[in-house]
């Protein structure tokens, strides 16, 4: 059976620990390994935050959704978990999102660069009519 | 001095100085909610100028890049310092972090705690 699972949250870091459950709960209940899981839930705590810090500028009552969907990857021919993040908020290009050199010792920054390492695929877009989409997918092995 | 511990979403278990260091335990989940709380800490116990902090992070089953950056400020005083930061007790998933980012080289990581006292 397909999970099939739908988060509203409010742009709160208040409600990060409940993205978090949900998030290793799904991954679980996927069948992901110890280690996926751990990663899926970073790579979910990652988006949240900088939906909270960059799309809405800080934390505030906007809404935030989150779709769990296991799915079969026409592509790859295997399973995979999906999980889809929208927001409301500031549009960006997608081209300019990407993570910052990581040889300069500072903190913040790498968010993207996060993501991008612990899930297989990635990828940014502008939803209809306001805010960004981001997509994540890993594999199940 | 040592915080209430029952309560989850205290990060911060306890802080207790050893001679001229002090030794700050963190504990549970590490995140944007409460990553302000632990830098605001990290600022007053460097006002103290021990000579060493040690952050025991054997509790913490979790931390995101807003933890991280917190140690990245609080490395970073302890080189104005010239205090010594050291990392104690990091599960798989904290330290996984920290090599994602290439940032496991430049922080001092101990298994124990006293093995850090004795550095």
């Amino acid at each position: 059976m397909d999970t099939k699972i739908e988060l509203h949250m409010c742009a709160n870091p208040d409600y990060l620990c409940v993205a978090r459950a949900v998030a290793r709960q799904v991954a679980q209940i996927s069948r992901l390994k110890k280690k996926e899981t751990e990663q899926i839930t970073l790579a979910v705590v990652e988006a949240l935050t900088n939906v909270i810090r960059h799309s809405y500028g800080g934390p505030c009552d906007k809404p935030i959704v989150i779709k769990f969907n296991k799915i079969k990857c026409p592509d790859e021919k295997k399973m995979a978990l999906e999980i889809v993040i929208r927001d409301f908020g500031k549009r960006v290009d997608p081209k300019t999102i990407e993570g910052r050199d990581l040889d300069e010792i500072r903190p913040g920054g790498v968010g993207v660069h996060i993501m991008q390492s612990v899930m297989d695929k990635t990828e940014f877009k502008q939803a209809e009519g306001s805010g960004m989409l981001l997509r994540m997918i890993k594999y199940i092995e | 001095m040592t915080n209430d511990t029952n309560d989850p979403r205290n990060v911060i278990k306890a802080i207790r100085n050893h001679d001229q260091d002090v030794i700050i335990e963190l504990a549970g989940e590490i995140d944007m909610k409460c990553s302000a709380k632990i830098k605001d800490k990290f600022k007053e116990i460097f006002q103290q100028k021990p000579h060493s902090v040690i952050v025991d992070m054997t509790e913490v089953n979790f931390m995101d890049s807003s933890g991280l950056a917190v140690l990245v400020v609080a490395l970073k005083r302890s080189r104005i310092n010239n205090s010594a930061l050291k990392l104690v007790g990091l599960t798989k998933d904290v330290l996984s972090i920290l090599e994602i980012c290439r940032l496991e080289t430049i922080f001092h990581i101990f298994d124990t705690t006293d093995e850090a006292l004795s550095k």
